[in-house]
């Protein structure tokens, strides 16, 4: 048994300061800081290994993600409709932040395996951000149908040049292009200090999910459920998508990890501005209050011994 | 101070959410306003409290100074357009300027 990791440890700290309402505020510019740092440096991390091995090989993996990535929130999204009873854009909204991927959930998946010392796949990121996308196009498409009323042009601009896929896909460049070699001159920033950053982004997140749970009695007992339910049965698909396409232990609970997480930062940015009449305090409640703290705290070990199982189950 | 009357111009002050600002900024320059200033904010209204802890929860306030008709158009265009389904409030006040032409 392993003692609790320390990054924990900050978002409960965060999560028990926002609780209590402490005096306890960090300026957005650090939280804005620090997610930069986090994206930046998982890129890096992802584009040092793609300049190891050849792009096509990797192709099979990036459709069927692609694939996993349009499917889940067409599965979200009836469960929510008619056992939910949401109104359609709700419905959809919350469906698309379920499809896509939480770079935060991620950071702390990575830093859990790598304090194990679990192998796993140094290209998931590129998974990450291939994950991120399709749902965003999903809860759109499940909100309006194919109108022509969507402002596609400022959609698109939304998904593909938001922060997290610009920071994501740059450093997979900068990583690519340098090289390991060409890294190791930026190394004491992006990845030594890797963990003690990620701790001040989970003490922070730790305040944003104290501030969510406020909201979360308003709800009620579905969407507690279905924020601990869709993930869990997400992961089911991650894990068994993962063996199927030959991923170690740790990729397979990796990409499970992935498909469980629930965004809040690309999603919420883009249903705002393309499907504005969505409350966007039920998705990121959701998402927020009830998904991101459960895959922090139950969710990654569980995927691990998820993955653990569907490897033995169907053999290696 | 009190200045001629021709000096006189609207300000046209806006708090909403950061999410919307490029696209707001597109329609206030194609609606005549001249300029804008923009600056971050927070607080509570009856969409609950916006404290720009982080992106999703952050708030801006926008204010353009210009003349009657072109506050006018601007107010009633964002009230059509974002007032349904984004936290926006608006208020008009009168201003006296130094260099009108500039308005």
């Amino acid at each position: 048994m392993n003692p609790i990791d320390p990054i924990i440890l900050f978002f409960l700290l965060g999560l028990f300061a926002g609780l209590a309402r402490a005096e306890l505020r960090l300026p957005a510019a650090i939280y804005d800081f620090v997610s930069i740092l986090l994206l930046l440096a998982i890129g890096l991390k992802g584009g040092i290994e793609l300049a190891k091995q050849p792009f096509g090989d990797l192709l099979p993996q990036i459709l069927a993600v692609l694939v996993m990535g349009f499917v889940l929130p067409l599965i979200a999204f009836p469960v929510l409709r008619y056992l939910g009873h949401f109104k359609r854009a709700d419905a959809a909204s919350i469906a698309a932040h379920y499809g896509s991927v939480s770079v935060g959930t991620y950071a702390v998946a990575v830093a859990y395996f790598g304090t194990r010392e679990i192998f796993f796949e140094a290209h998931m990121p590129l998974l990450l951000v291939v994950l991120e996308v399709p749902a965003i196009l999903v809860g759109i498409v499940l909100a309006r149908g194919i109108s022509n009323e969507t402002r596609w042009g400022a959609v698109m601009h939304e998904v593909f040049l938001g922060k997290g896929i610009v920071l994501l896909l740059g450093g997979l460049l900068i990583g690519w292009i340098a090289g390991p070699e060409g890294v190791v001159s930026i190394k004491p920033l992006f990845f030594d200090l890797f963990k003690g950053i990620l701790a001040i982004f989970l003490l922070e997140m730790g305040l944003i999910t104290a501030a969510q749970i406020g909201s979360l009695r308003q709800y009620g007992l579905f969407l507690l459920g279905f924020g601990v339910l869709m993930p869990v049965f997400s992961a089911v698909i991650g894990a068994v998508l993962g063996w199927a396409l030959g991923l170690s232990v740790g990729g397979t609970a990796v990409l499970a990890t992935l498909a469980a997480s629930a965004s809040y930062i690309a999603v919420p940015a883009a249903m705002r501005v393309s499907v504005p009449e969505a409350n966007p305090t039920l998705s990121l409640t959701a998402a927020l209050g009830i998904t991101f703290p459960f895959n922090v705290l139950v969710g990654v070990p569980l995927y691990h011994a998820m993955a653990e199982r569907t490897h033995a189950f169907f053999g290696a | 101070m009190s200045l001629a009357n021709d000096h006189t111009r609207k300000l046209l002050t806006l708090v909403t959410e950061a999410a919307i600002e490029s696209s707001l900024v597109r329609d206030l320059d194609r609606l005549g306003a001249h300029g804008y200033t923009i600056t971050e904010a927070r607080g509570k209204g009856n969409r609950g409290v916006r404290n720009a802890g982080w992106d999703a929860s952050s708030n801006i306030r926008i204010e353009v100074v210009c003349n009657d008709e072109t506050a006018a158009a601007i107010a009633a265009h964002l009230k059509a357009q974002y007032y349904d389904n984004y936290a926006m409030i608006m208020w008009v006040s009168e201003v006296e300027v130094l260099r009108p032409e500039k308005f």
